[in-house]
Parts: structure tokens; sequence; C-alpha cells
């Protein structure tokens, strides 16, 4: 066992071990700790545990490497705006009217809101979502542990189901939120660590978000020199309109996420949801602020190292990441030297998989193995918070929604709870299964999953808040419309199945902010046809809007109002079991 | 709250969002995507101005909108007398 196999596996035993003493330590006996965690969670660590969830293996491993190698620098900034301006959304137009009405779930609020037909949608478009993403956070575990443990892949994924298992199952929400603060902790000192280290090492600077500044120059100039579009020009990979779009998709995706949004019902009080939504951004931004300069130096270094290097004669971290296959060398003019001549890639003599930027960042910067072993404890931790927080909305979408609001409305506390654990149990095993066979277009799926989230989820919350008079029906169509138009975009583009060049050439991930669009243009229109809802529900939308106790909320909170006051479509709540239509 | 009170508390929070989402959008998709290219002929440590906000400005903007509006809506809620903070709101 080399030195960074044995600091990576101290580091991973012991966060390990931190993670399931916390989930022991908080377990929980009632749906309530289990859902959301009792909603008493102080703003800070609820913040930090958004942060955790919210960052995953994509934010932690591949964000500096999109960004620097497969773009030209500028292109990635879609992620970079998109996934944070999302919280502005989510902080003024979500989060405190979501928290003062004060459910468990996102379907759980579309389904009081509207009616049983929308809860059901809701419902579907929750667990595709979750899986989807899930599948890609399994795979990152289990590449991972291949690459700084040397186990098989299968191996670490099974060992990162059965932690999560262990604190999932046990502590619920509860457990799952004081975990994601300590892994919060975990990656981001992982991740900060390496990027001072290498920026003072590169500019003299210690800070990297000033450091970068002092390369930026350089940088321009050397990929003008190898024939490369230059790092800050702007459009020269991505037009213009694909940028808006793509930056819009993941902005209102972000906010239409149902494991973000059912964050803020963890909260103690409205008040403390604003504040989550801000701790949040603060805690995300710490990372998302350093990714890009992480990215410029590791592309300063590899093109300032690499290029016109005999092959055979790279540094020790060049080869030690060729040794696993994430670069590959081809010399396609036989001149024994590597050529970075037009581009970087498959088709060029030399592609450097995204992946590796950030976990090789503390080689290519020579620092010592224990780093090293920190950042892969890092990446586990990114990629098991965030696979814990899906699995806690598939688990409670079918123990809540669908067994108790439909099928035993009358179950209790402890069977509701018993449903729930069986329910993380199966979903623990589907996500282990999709990460040892992941379906080959994951990365893709994953960015695909937030223009789903933006066209399906967006329209639908806001407005169920903002306009007292959207109607059941109107909300139903504008889910089916949204997601229906932005699947069949997607799929007619995507590259493994159509492949086509779609309209306008805009991309797959970009159609989500049309399909949110569409989405709000249906519901209004339908709504304007369709029975409004009852005078007690626009009461209870009105309500929301104001801080303070209201009878009618805390009524409702309560379970105590009659569902006919609420719906006209009785046997709401799955009184009955059956559905009537709402319309 | 009176009717008059929940009325002119609701007209105030919504000018307030709506204030800081007109800098949402001028510093992403403004001043990140579409008027990028003209920025860029400035520069601030050493980085294209434009890039920097597509990059860092437009996050630390994000960051300072929320706080801005948390601010005004502890303030705003002071004025109307709002107490409920220190009870939590429960779930059904």
């Amino acid at each position: 066992m080399s030195t960074v196999q044995v600091w990576t596996l101290i580091f991973v035993a012991i966060t390990f071990s931190i993670y399931i003493y916390i989930a022991y330590a908080s377990r929980v006996s009632t749906t309530s700790g289990f859902y959301v965690a009792g909603g008493g969670i102080p703003a800070p660590a609820n913040g930090a545990a958004i942060a955790a969830d919210w960052m995953s293996a994509a934010s932690f491993i591949s964000m500096a490497g999109i960004i620097a190698f497969s773009g030209n620098g500028y292109s990635g900034s879609v992620y970079l705006m998109g996934w944070t301006g999302g919280y502005v959304l989510l902080a003024m137009l979500l989060a405190p009217y979501l928290r003062k009405f004060g459910k468990y779930t996102v379907p759980d609020f579309v389904g009081d809101r509207y009616s049983e037909t929308a809860r059901l949608i809701a419902v579907v478009c929750a667990i595709v979502v979750s899986f989807v993403y899930v599948a890609g956070q399994m795979s990152g575990v289990g590449v991972v542990f291949q690459r700084f443990l040397g186990v098989d892949t299968t191996v670490g994924v099974i060992i990162g189901m059965v932690i999560v298992f262990l604190y999932a199952v046990l502590g619920g929400m509860k457990g799952i939120t004081w975990t994601q603060v300590a892994q919060y902790s975990v990656l981001i000192v992982a991740y900060l660590i390496p990027a001072f280290a290498i920026s003072q090492k590169l500019t003299g600077i210690p800070v990297p978000q000033i450091g970068f500044g002092q390369i930026m120059e350089e940088l321009n100039g050397l990929q003008a020199d190898l024939g490369l579009a230059e790092y800050t020009g702007a459009f020269t990979q991505m037009n213009m309109l694909n940028m808006f779009l793509i930056t819009a998709a993941l902005m209102f995706g972000t906010a239409g996420l149902p494991h973000v949004i059912v964050r803020f019902y963890t909260a103690k009080s409205v008040r403390a949801a604003r504040f989550s939504a801000l701790w949040a951004l603060f805690f995300i931004s710490l990372l998302y602020l350093t990714a890009p300069a992480i990215g410029a130096f590791s592309k300063y270094n590899v093109l300032n190292d690499i290029p016109g290097t005999a092959i055979g004669s790279e540094p020790e971290w060049f080869k030690s990441w060729q040794d696993v296959g994430l670069i590959t060398v081809n010399d396609l003019n036989g001149n024994g030297l590597i050529d970075v001549q037009g581009g970087l890639g498959d088709a060029f003599e030399l592609a450097i998989n995204n992946d590796i930027v950030v976990l090789a960042t503390p080689e290519i910067a020579g620092l010592p193995a224990p780093i090293i072993g920190l950042v892969a404890a890092g990446g586990l931790a990114a990629a098991l918070s965030t696979a814990s927080g899906l699995l806690l909305v598939i688990s409670s979408s079918v123990a809540n929604d669908v067994y108790y609001k439909r099928i035993n409305p009358q179950a209790t506390e402890a069977r509701q709870l018993m449903v729930g654990r069986i329910a993380m149990g199966a979903a623990i095993v589907v996500a282990g299964y999709l990460g040892i066979n992941p379906p080959g277009f994951v990365a893709q799926v994953v960015a695909l999953a937030f223009g789903l989230g933006a066209a399906s989820f967006f329209p639908i919350l806001v407005l169920g808040i903002f306009w007292k008079k959207c109607t059941a029906a109107g909300a139903a169509a504008g889910m089916v419309a949204g997601l229906g138009t932005t699947l069949a975009y997607q799929i007619w583009t995507i590259d493994i199945y159509g492949g086509s060049d779609g309209l306008f050439g805009i991309n797959e991930v970009a159609f989500g902010a049309i399909g949110m669009v569409i989405n709000f243009i249906v519901t209004i229109i339908v709504s304007q046809f369709t029975t409004k809802p009852t005078e007690a529900m626009q009461q209870l939308v009105e309500d929301i809007r104001y801080p303070g106790r209201s009878e009618l909320v805390a009524a409702h909170a309560a379970g105590s109002l009659d569902d006919e006051l609420l719906h006209d479509d009785h046997g709401d709540h799955g009184d009955h079991g059956g559905r009537k239509d709402e319309s | 709250m009176d009717a008059e009170q929940r009325t002119s508390y609701w007209k105030r929070n919504l000018r307030l969002m709506a204030i800081l989402l007109v800098f949402w959008a001028l510093v992403s998709y403004g001043a990140g995507i579409l008027f990028v290219e003209p920025l860029n002929n400035f520069s601030i440590i050493g980085v294209p101005l434009g890039f920097w906000f597509a990059q860092q400005g437009s996050i630390l903007t994000f960051l300072i909108l929320i706080a801005i509006y948390v601010w005004r809506m502890d303030k705003l809620d002071k004025e109307f007398g709002i107490t409920e903070y220190e009870e939590e709101v429960h779930h059904s």
C-alpha cells in the first residue's frame, strides 16, 4: 500500500466514524423527526447542510475541470452563475412561504395547495429527478475508492451504500442534517487547503480568488501560442443564446429541485428559513468562488509543463493518472512529443478527464500525501451527503405522499416510520445498482435533471404562493406540459438518442428554461377557464404571505381543517383511498 | 395586523423583491453575458471585467442581495411588530 493510500484510509476511517456516531446520537422515533428533523434546525447548521446536500460529487470533483479543460474558461461560467443564482430565487420567492405552509415534501405542498392529481404528478417528478441524480453520486463514490484505495468500483459502491444505509435509515432527516454539517466541514477544508497552497506556490498570493488574476494574462498568452481560443474570451465555444438559456435553466432548476426545497422545511421558523438561504449560499460560495481559480491554475500548470514534452519523460503526477487511464496521450504525428496545437481532447494528442483536476491538484502542486488523502475524503463526503439527501426525498415521497396520504391514512406514526425506512432501504439498493451499472450518460443526465426541475416544479410553486387564483387543473396541466416538452426535446437532441441539432441549435440542458416558460403559460391560461380554488384555500394562500400567527395556517398545519373547505374535490388526502379528477 | 397593514406589508415586501431581482438579473444575464464583450475592455485584479462578473462578481453580488433581503425583512417585521420568531412553526 502506498503512503497516499494509507493516508486516504486513515482520513476515510476517521470521517466515516464521525458521520455514523452523529447519526447514532441523533436517531429519531417520530415521522416529523425522520422527514424534517422536527423542523428545529438552527439556520447556520441548516445552511451548511443545504450546502453539503447541494454540492455533489459533480461540484467537488468535476466542476473546476469542466470550466478549465472541457470549456475555454468563459463558457463554464454558466455553472457558476446558474448554480448560485438559484439561491436568490429560493430565498425570496420560495423559502419563507413554503416554511410557513409547513409540510414535509414538495409533492405534499403541491397536493395540499392544488389537488391529488397534481400531487401524484409531483411525486413522479420528484422520484425521477432524485434517482437520476443519485446514480451519478454513487458512481462518483466508486471512482474515488478505486483511484485512492485500489479496490474494485463495485466494492467501493457497496461500502458507500452500507454507510449511507446506517446513518440515513437510523437518523432520518435529523441524522442526515447533522451528518451533512460534518460532511460540509470535511469537504470545504479538503477543497480550500490545496487551493491556497497552489495559489501561494504559483503566484505568491495565498488567496486563490486574487492569485488567479495574476496568471490570467499569461494563461491567455499560453492558449494563444498553442492555437487555443482565449481563456477569458466570450462566446468562443457557446453562443449567447445558449449561455443565456443554460444559466436560466440551472438557476430555476436549482430553485425547483425537491431535495433543496425540502431543506427549508427543516428550518426552525420562517425567519430561520430566510437565514438558511443566506448561510447556504455563503457556504456554497466558498467553494464556488475557488473552483474557477483551481481550474485556471491547473490549466496553467498543464499548458506550461506538458506541451512539447517528450513522451516518457512527463512529471510523476501525469504518469500516475495516465496509469488509471484518466489522462491519455496519443502521438498522432509520431514525433515523440506531446503536441496540443489546435486543442485538447479525444481528437487531439492530449486528453485530460475533467474529473481528475481537483483530485490531482495537490499532486500537481507537490503537496504531501496526507493532503491527497484529505481531498479523497472530501470527495466522498460530497458524494455521500448528496446521495443521502436525495434518498430521503425518495423515501419521504413514497412513505408520506403515496403510502400515508393515499394508501393508508389511518397508519400509526410507528408504521409510517417503518414504511419510510423500508422505502429508504429499497432506494439505497436501487441507487447502488445504478452506481455500479451507471447508464453511460450519467453526467449528461445529471445536468438534464436541472432542466426537468425548472420545467416541472418552479412555476407551480411560485404561482401557488403569489397567485391565489391559480387552479389545480392549471397546475397539473402546466406540470405535464413543461415536463413533457422538455423531456421530448432532451430525448430528441441528446447524443445517445436522437442526436439532432434541435431548434436554433438550443442545447438539451438549455431547453429547461423554455419548458419552464411553457409551464407558466399553460398554467396561467388553463387557470382562467377552470374552477377557482375555494375561498378558504385563497385565504390560506394569503395568510402564508404574512409572518405572525394565523389561525388558518395553524389549523391547517395541525390537520384539523375540514378538507372540503380547501378542495372542491372531496376525498382529498386519500380519505377514501380513491382519487377524483380536479376539474 | 389589520387588512390595511397587511396590504402595506405585502406591497413593501414585493417592492423589495422586485428591486433585488433587477440587480440579480443585471449582474448575471447583463454583466456576465449580454454586455460581457464591452466590459472585457476593462479589468479588475488582472481579470477582464466581464469575465470576472461571470466567474466571481455575480456570485458575490448574489450573496449581498440575499443579505440585504434578510436584513430588510427583519426590519420590516420589526416595524409591524412581528414576534413569532421565538416560537417554532409546526408541521402537520
